[in-house]
């Protein structure tokens, strides 16, 4: 590619050879500087007879050095570049840019990002809390029966949280049974209190882990699939499709959600727990040679029942949250498809935290209160 | 259905400004519907049609103006007031919005239910006759995720018209649908105006329909942020001195031409 200036200031540009994208997009710079030096071309044109063969290459080539001359007033002669090249930006052009269609690029510094993160912390939170009002009063509809809850979807969900989720609630909670009876044993028969292991899965099990896991497995597992199912709802127009009909979304799609997590939740946790000291007696007895006779007496001598409720207790109240979380994220999802995924991931997170500040909560109260 | 017949316009929108945040997508919109008519929304897509739609039907508070039915101002109204009135539209979304999780007869069903005081066994019967109307007999039982986009969309109509309507809303109607269906469904348009006397509001910009069925239009345009023409199209492409207008009606007369019979007049080019 050369240049050269004709007699009546014109800046020919002389296109050669084969252009492809491949090979890359020569730089329209060099012509840009010819054209911003005093004095400018009256005009610039192209002389495509040395041109083998072109593609998009010399369409953003030629693109560029148009841009950069028009906003030098520096008119261009199109005739000379190939006669498809002239149809294809002329199509370019015809629909001008619209005045405000271009974002505006922001600027990212580590400060602004921090106000930002902040605000959206609070417009979060703020959201939540209206949230949680908005399903507080659905709550209130239902009781004095004037909610519009369908029967079979809170079947469904409650099969969906129940049932379904045994295996994998199972695995689990078999799982650190065993891990809290290994590390058990190994550290009091150290003292010859082997036979503690017991104790020390039963009363981890039923008062702590096993309400948290089943809570964290139903976070990711039922939390996640609510913000989807609510999130795409709301790209389908689903949503407002209920809103115009004058349907309350939350008696409709959330209220039997929550229902279902409250209610499956305990059963779940109850079955984690006993899956859970199953597998502590497994190592107790099969690892460490205890009698299951000796450990079996020695769980049930430590549990009450108050162990029980109080993991109970805490298990319903992380239903409600995760169900919450879920929900919450589903109907504020944007809607794109990215955005329902962003919506999922931004239930899991908050599904586990919603967890562990009720879990903070629970065992300052039930420490005050002596339970 | 009780309606003043005082008041000759169904449906008046006022100035409205329509905008998300701070970015104004439609200003100084303003047209009247009068009952048993079918008016048209036309554009190029992105310029606001369905925004528009949003604000006549309680989604989205316009950012000023003001739409009322039978007289009486929507977004002044109260909620509860608001809701009621809402309660006499029928609205297909253009992404069709059947509730995913419903069969199609449940679909229909559901407004019925809610609203009315038939029994069980009569909704049945109401759901599957909307149905049919929709050349979805036998469908009864399907997930919306069972059927044809064209079927969605029809089945999207049968729900929103399942309660006998004064006014349907129908945001891109025939986008996806081949030919024939978009004809059929055309041709349903135009029956439910003449046989059930319903008002329609139908965003399209598809040709073909906009010059079968439209009583009256208003086309949006994206660049100046507001109404570029009134008028039914066919007296607009004839008498608009408006290139702008001229050329989104005879777009597609070129290849086009042939299936629009008479009307693919001498605006072809090379
Ligand atoms: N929720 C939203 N938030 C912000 N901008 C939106 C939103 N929805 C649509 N828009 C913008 O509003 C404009 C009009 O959109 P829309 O009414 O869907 O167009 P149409 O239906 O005519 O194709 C588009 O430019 C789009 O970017
Ligand atoms: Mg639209």
């Amino acid at each position: 590619m050369s240049t050269s200036r004709s007699d009546d200031g014109t800046l020919v540009v002389r296109l050669e050879g084969s252009w492809s994208v491949e090979a890359g997009i020569p730089s329209a710079d060099p012509m840009i500087r010819e054209i911003s030096t005093p004095p400018p071309p009256a005009c610039i044109a192209f002389d495509a007879s040395a041109l083998e063969d072109w593609d998009s290459s010399l369409l953003a080539f030629a693109r560029q050095l148009g841009d950069a001359a028009g906003a030098r007033g520096v008119k261009v002669d199109p005739s000379g570049l190939p006669a498809g090249a002239r149809r294809l930006i002329n199509l370019a052009a015809a629909v001008p840019e619209r005045a405000d269609a271009r974002k505006k690029t922001r600027r990212d510094r580590p400060l602004a990002r921090l106000g930002d993160g902040a605000l959206s912390f609070f417009e979060t939170t703020g959201g939540l809390v209206r949230f949680i009002g908005m399903v507080f009063l659905s709550f209130l509809r239902l009781l004095v029966g004037r909610a519009r809850v369908r029967g079979r979807d809170f079947w469904l969900f409650v099969q969906d949280a129940g049932a379904d989720a045994l295996p994998i609630v199972s695995l689990i909670s078999f799982l650190i049974g065993v891990i809290l009876a290994f590390i058990g044993a190994l550290q009091l028969r150290q003292f010859g209190a082997l036979v503690w292991t017991a104790n020390i899965v039963a009363i981890g099990m039923v008062r702590y882990l096993g309400p948290m896991m089943a809570a964290i497995i139903m976070a990711g597992r039922t939390g996640a699939a609510y913000a989807a199912q609510l999130g795409t709802m709301t790209v389908n127009e689903e949503i407002d499709a209920l809103r115009t009909l004058g349907i309350s979304p939350i008696d409709f799609l959330v209220l039997p959600r929550i229902l279902a997590l409250i209610l499956m939740l305990p059963l779940l946790t109850l079955y984690a727990d006993f899956v859970g000291m199953l597998g502590g007696a497994v190592i107790g007895t099969l690892a460490f040679g205890l009698g299951a006779q000796e450990y079996m007496s020695q769980t049930q001598s430590i549990l009450t029942m108050k162990d029980f409720l109080s993991g109970l207790n805490m298990a319903a109240s992380y239903g409600v949250l995760i169900a919450i979380a879920g929900c919450f994220q589903g109907m504020s999802s944007g809607r794109s498809a990215a955005a329902v995924g962003e919506a999922t991931t931004k239930a899991v997170v908050m599904g586990i935290v919603l967890i562990v500040l009720a879990t903070a909560f629970w065992t300052v109260l039930y420490d005050i209160l002596g339970i | 259905m009780t309606s003043s017949a005082s008041s000759p316009n169904h449906i008046v929108v006022r100035d409205l400004t329509l905008a998300y945040g701070e970015t104004v997508i439609q200003r100084d919109v303003r047209f009247e519907v009068p009952r048993g008519r079918i008016f048209v929304i036309m554009g190029g897509s992105g310029c606001g049609k369905s925004t528009l739609l949003r604000a006549m039907i309680g989604l989205l508070e316009p950012a000023g103006g003001e739409v009322l039915y039978d007289g009486t101002s929507f977004w002044g109204a109260d909620p509860a007031e608001r809701e009621s009135m809402t309660r006499h539209f029928g609205i297909s979304y253009q992404s069709g919005a059947l509730w995913s999780s419903m069969t199609l007869a449940e679909n229909v069903s559901l407004p019925l239910e809610e609203y009315t005081a038939l029994d069980g066994d009569e909704i049945a019967r109401i759901a599957s006759l909307k149905l049919a109307l929709m050349g979805l007999a036998g469908f009864e039982e399907y997930y919306p995720a069972e059927i044809s986009g064209g079927m969605r969309k029809r089945a999207a109509l049968a729900r929103a018209t399942a309660l006998d309507p004064e006014i349907l809303f129908f945001d891109e109607p025939s986008a996806g649908l081949d030919p024939i269906s978009s004809e059929r469904l055309d041709e349903l348009i135009l029956e439910l105006r003449d046989s059930m006397g319903m008002t329609i509001v139908v965003v399209t910009h598809e040709l073909a329909s906009i010059f079968t069925i439209a009583d009256d239009s208003i086309l949006l345009d994206a660049q100046s942020k507001t109404m570029i023409a009134r008028g039914k199209p066919s007296d607009l492409l004839e008498g608009s001195s408006d290139p702008r207008v001229v050329e989104f009606l005879s777009r597609g007369r070129k290849g086009g031409g042939a299936e629009l019979g008479p009307r693919g007049d001498g605006t072809a080019e090379g």
